[in-house]
């Protein structure tokens, strides 16, 4: 019996801690949707963790459990370093953290599953119980080691290209079909534990197998489909203990992970299947190669015009990309737009969705230095400024502004939702040579009538603009 | 199987919901959704709790501890940098 539960309570209890879970979930659902807004975000936060805080508090009444030593000891091991790693984590980082706590999720779901099978191995199981141990075992284990390889190619531990080897796509399909062969035989002797630990086995090798091939440039689609794995997982798991919050929390976070990985497939034009199966995609770093420039001649601004050129324009939108995290010129970026406004100038910032190296990371570097989040617009959003405004600087994006994905059906990017900086009455790009984006290709917008092109480091070149608008 | 159906019938409604819900935040937090939905399925350090306690353990519980511990990784990381980065995204003339 539970230390502590007294015994006169002992009836009550599983109805008040089930009451209690539906409360969780309900928290966790309302805490998702104050999500929907900047302003009212934080306090969703703050309701979801009360949720989870609640959820944790009232399993420990649990008749079954007996002993506390090691749930003590877990926890505190593991609030150290979860607090450790939230508070020392950079901003920039932020995709390795999240996909580093992906993992986390799903080994522990697939721990759990594989515990409860333990405990009652190796009496009888029914069919229902042994799919879902075997989802939650195969998607909690693949997520895990999936995971820990998309935090070393972000890390730049392994390299970001997509380590391919001839015949791979086989290998991938035989090793999934093993898995497949070995869990019908595990249904047939679901007592024999040593077939549970090869299908084990096979999970952990399926995530390294799956997310190797993936260049690292696609690692924004990952980080999302793992999220939603890691939900899925926490969700099987639900259904092998027959616990209904896990069930919706982690069906919660699967939708989540879900939409997130759409919006970015539809953000890069690329089907789902053909980001995890194509190996598409460099290292996601400019990859040298000059521009086919074709005699075409691009016109370079000085400072100083382009000074003039900001200060007088009634708006200006500035279009940020990776390239400008790279260069560490958040607050150099800030600083020119607070000058301008200075001078009453409408700034806004426009964002591309996958401008960054997970959905929406662009906006925290930007929120991280001090940019106010009214002025952050969304590509669609931005779209029906820009024929309205006087000048555009794009800094450290490429493929994101070209407007041959609107207009030239051979371009292999055709297709691909961008902003149309094109049509503003000028654009500045700026960039430290003529080399192409990831996807290798030429930008049209760069030998455009209305394109200036301010070469050299962004946070330099921001500097001096700096001081250019200073001597205005 | 009654049970097997009503597990359903909460894994389907979820999803809508879920579906539902998130479709609604703006791009500009799709960061802070991820990782507070990261935090929100660390919720399987319930059933760690469950699975690590029981009498007469061999295994089970061994499991459920180091599951214990990267569950609990997951939710107080989890919930702690969300909060770090909401904390950041400002109107102007706040704080």
């Amino acid at each position: 019996m539970n230390p502590l539960v007294p015994d006169f309570l002992s009836d009550f209890v599983p109805t008040l801690i089930h009451l209690s879970y539906l409360l969780a979930s309900v928290l966790f659902i309302l805490g998702l949707k104050r999500l929907s807004s900047p302003a009212t975000a934080r306090s969703g936060n703050r309701l979801a963790a009360l949720g989870m805080l609640i959820g944790v508090a009232v399993t420990l009444f649990n008749r079954e459990i007996i002993s506390f030593q090691y749930i003590i000891a877990g926890i505190l091991i593991g609030a150290v370093i979860g607090a450790v790693l939230a508070r020392r984590v950079k901003m920039t980082s932020m995709p390795e953290l999240v996909s580093m706590f992906n993992g986390f999720g799903g080994i522990a779901s697939a721990l759990v599953a594989s515990g409860e099978y333990f405990r009652i191995a190796p009496a009888v199981f029914a069919t229902q119980e042994l799919t879902a141990l075997a989802v939650s075992l195969l998607v909690g284990t693949m997520t895990f080691t999936g995971s820990l390889v998309a935090f070393a190619k972000l890390r730049g531990i392994i390299g970001g290209a997509p380590v391919v080897y001839p015949g791979y796509k086989v290998v991938n399909t035989l090793v999934f079909v093993a898995f497949l062969v070995f869990t019908s035989l595990f249904f047939l002797d679901p007592g024999n534990t040593g077939l549970y630990l090869v299908l084990a086995g096979i999970a952990l090798l399926i995530g390294l197998l799956l997310v190797l091939p993936i260049g690292g440039a696609d690692m924004p689609v990952v980080i999302s489909l793992l999220n939603s794995l890691t939900g899925l997982a926490a969700s099987a798991t639900g259904f092998v203990l027959h616990n209904h919050l896990l069930i919706v929390s982690g069906t919660l976070v699967g939708a989540a992970g879900l939409i997130l990985t759409l919006i970015m497939c539809k953000a890069m034009n690329r089907p789902l299947f053909n980001v995890l199966f194509g190996s598409f995609g460099g290292n996601g770093v400019d990859t040298g190669l000059p521009g086919t420039a074709g005699g075409k001649t691009v016109k370079e601004v000085t400072p100083s015009d382009l000074a003039i050129m900001a200060a007088y324009a009634r708006r200006v939108v500035i279009v940020p990309g990776y390239g400008l995290a790279v260069a560490q010129a958040q607050h150099a970026v800030r600083e020119v737009a607070d000058m301008l406004e200075a001078r009453k100038v409408d700034v806004r910032y426009g964002i591309h969705p996958v401008a960054g190296r997970m959905p929406g990371h662009m906006n925290v570097l930007l929120a991280e230095a001090n940019v106010p989040y009214p002025q952050l617009f969304d590509m669609d959003d931005i779209n029906k400024e820009l024929p309205k405004s006087d000048l555009v600087l794009v800094i450290g994006a490429n493929d994101v502004v070209n407007p041959d994905a609107r207009l030239n059906t051979s371009s292999p990017i055709y297709g691909m939702p961008i902003l149309n900086v094109d049509q503003a009455q000028n654009v500045v790009i700026f960039k430290r040579s003529l080399n192409t984006g990831y996807a290798g290709i030429d930008n049209q917008l760069f030998y455009a009538d209305n394109s200036y092109l301010f070469f050299g480091d962004a946070k330099k070149s921001l500097e001096l603009l700096q001081e250019s608008l200073k001597g205005l | 199987m009654d049970l097997l159906i009503v597990h359903l019938f909460i894994f389907v409604l979820a999803a809508f919901v879920g579906f539902e819900v998130i479709s609604k935040v703006p791009p500009t937090l799709h960061t802070p959704l991820m990782s507070g939905a990261n935090a929100i399925s660390g919720i399987t350090i319930v059933g760690a709790l469950l699975v690590a306690s029981h009498t007469g353990c061999v295994i089970t519980c061994h499991l459920g501890f180091i599951a214990i511990i990267f569950a609990t990784i997951n939710v107080v990381g989890g919930f702690m940098v969300t909060d770090r980065m909401l904390e950041m995204f400002k109107k102007k003339g706040d704080e």
